[in-house]
């Protein structure tokens, strides 16, 4: 890219020719639902099993053969459009939509096109925006096409006919951070319902992209759609090549330039995106109602028992902890990335009482014991360590009987071997001398030969008394609570003055 | 012949992935018309108290539980594939396919 642009808000502004252009997205997320079996047979569903390991005649397309519909893949679709606000339909079909490629081994794809199972609703992006979405349907999975390893296209049909549902949003992103900020949220979204890990990293939520540029308050122009986004990054820096591409193009005022409707590919490694083909209109697909499917009809009650299997969901968890915890937007933001953990810190707060102290001990400590290699566990409910004795050590702290930094070594033991922190303070002999006369002795041993100090902190240098609460930590083995020998050591040399 | 029939033609064989030089294409575009005039003749029929439906049968909501049962052997699934390379159906490179 050659030209250089200044951003302001959502606009990017030409350095040549000073147009204000705004982008307009919308996203396409394929979501893979958690299923034990695939959406129409009874095939597993497993990451890295070893190639067409995991088929059979249904999903393989064999002459003869017929779907039948997975009923948790169902549940947990209605699930998601429930925690959308979404609408879900009475009544819903299914179609095939035809195309040939080697991974789609029927030469159709069953989907949901003109009767989606829901439609409607949003999200709200943290940093303001509402995003609202189309539709979200049910759909299958294609399998995987390996184009890396010799002359041939190799063919892997595990994952055909997983059960995914592609949610459309509405064209309602400006910029290439809203539109990662609207993935994470429906990564998040995904996951508290239980619908599904969607981890990237997996294949588990894919992403399409639509964007076209527009000067500021001017109509829409034409879309360039970037497909097969694998990660949030891939998706920022595709819109962040894209972009700029497209500006220039029409500021270039060459009509051979300007954006075409079509259909591009990312190039990760060059950081580009490229022509892969002209877009396909909705009739190249020859879409009819799937004649093997009947209609997929959802009674009230079906629907009102999948509401009740919601829980409260991230952003209006943060919001009260916000509001009504106190937390910061950060500590809120922390907390709520994973749901188990959200779960562990009302448990471990509504125990102690004392949500701020449990907020900054889940941050800085526990969640540090997951990503420990020698404390195995990969989910906050796995680690030794349970809500309740995080709650006895919070209470141990704010009772004196322990200091910040017996604590934390306190804490260390409780992540490796799930001790009690009581137990382990008497064992440690951690507790805090509050014995004032041994505390004095300490204090003037400290300021001993120290008359520097004496006289900073006489002159108002109150910081300069850091250099003599050291000696004293030192002298108590850290047993000493350093509010107090701070006190102590301000009435000694005030005393002595 | 009509453009639109030719284009018609030429469009349909390019989506069935079909080859058609222009005497077939010359020769199938009457057959297509025939064939549309026949369906077009549904577009005279006076549907405005029908119900829309989904389906023919009245059948609703067929599903099954989410249970696992085992899948084929892959030796048996490639058995009539035309070419494999180890486990994988092989196929001639083709990069970047629709969605």
């Amino acid at each position: 890219m050659s030209a250089e642009f200044e951003r302001d808000g959502t606009a990017w502004i030409s350095a040549s020719t000073g147009t204000r252009w705004v982008p307009v997205i919308g996203l396409e997320v394929h979501a893979q639902l958690a299923t034990q079996s695939k959406l129409f047979c009874a095939c597993e569903v497993r990451f890295g099993a070893p190639p067409n390991t995991l088929t059979c005649p249904i999903c393989t397309g064999q002459p003869g053969t017929l779907p039948v519909l997975n009923a948790t893949a169902v549940e947990l679709a209605v699930r998601v459009a429930l925690a959308v606000g979404a609408e879900v339909a009475a009544e819903s079909k299914f179609d095939r939509k035809n195309y040939f490629y080697c991974d789609i081994p029927k030469n159709f794809q069953i989907s949901q096109f003109d009767r989606p199972y829901c439609t409607g609703g949003g999200i709200q992006l943290p940093s303001g925006r509402f995003v609202r979405l189309t539709r979200i349907h049910i759909e299958e999975d294609a399998g995987k096409a390996i184009h890396d390893r010799g002359d041939e296209t190799l063919v892997d049909l595990n994952r055909a006919g997983v059960a995914l549902i592609e949610s459309v949003s509405e064209a309602d992103m400006e910029s290439p951070e809203e539109a990662v900020e609207y993935l994470e949220a429906l990564k998040e979204i995904i996951r508290y319902v239980g619908a599904g890990e969607a981890d990237m990293e997996k294949g588990q939520l894919r992403c399409d992209v639509n964007v076209s540029v527009r000067p500021q308050g001017e109509p829409w122009r034409t879309k360039v759609e970037i497909k097969n986004l694998n990660s949030f990054r891939n998706a920022r820096e595709a819109l962040e090549y894209e972009i700029p591409r497209q500006i220039e193009a029409y500021e270039s005022g060459d009509e051979t330039r300007f954006p075409r409707q079509e259909t591009r590919l990312f190039d990760v490694r060059a950081g580009v995106t490229r022509t892969m083909r002209s877009k396909e209109g909705a009739s190249d697909y020859r879409y009819f109602a799937e004649p093997d499917l009947p209609p997929l009809a959802l009674s009230e009650s079906f629907v009102e028992r999948q509401r009740g299997l919601l829980c409260e969901l991230p952003e209006a968890r943060r919001r009260r902890y916000r509001e009504e915890l106190g937390l910061s937007e950060y500590d809120a933001r922390v907390l709520t990335a994973v749901r188990e953990v959200a779960d562990w810190f009302e448990a471990a707060a509504r125990l102690s009482g004392r949500p701020k102290e449990t907020a900054n001990w889940i941050a800085n400590d526990v969640l540090g014991g997951l990503a420990d290699p020698k404390i195995e566990a990969t989910s906050i409910d796995e680690l030794p360590l349970k809500p309740f004795d995080l709650a006895e050590l919070i209470a141990l702290v704010a009772e004196g009987t322990l200091h910040s930094t017996g604590a934390r070594e306190v804490m260390g033991e409780m992540l490796r071997t799930g001790a009690a922190p009581r137990a382990l303070v008497a064992e440690r002999g951690l507790e805090q001398v509050e014995d004032e006369g041994r505390l004095e002795v300490w204090c003037r041993e400290a300021l001993e030969g120290r008359e520097q100090v004496v006289a900073d902190v006489r002159a108002g240098r109150i910081k300069a008394l850091g250099a003599a609460v050291g000696p004293v930590m030192k002298a108590s083995a850290g047993k000493a609570n350093p509010r107090r020998v701070r006190e102590i050591l301000l009435r000694i040399i005030g005393e002595d003055e | 012949m009509a453009d639109t029939d030719r284009d018609l033609v030429l469009q349909t064989a390019a989506l069935a992935r079909l080859q058609l030089d222009e005497r077939e294409a010359q020769h199938l575009g009457p057959q297509f018309e025939a064939i549309l005039r026949q369906f077009r003749q549904l577009e005279g029929v006076d549907v405005g108290d029908a119900e829309p439906t989904t389906g023919a049968t009245g059948v609703r909501d067929v599903l099954r539980a989410d249970e696992v049962r085992p899948s084929l052997e892959p030796g048996v699934v490639l058995a009539n594939a035309p070419h494999r390379v180890g486990d994988f159906y092989a196929v001639p490179k083709t990069v970047g396919g629709p969605d």
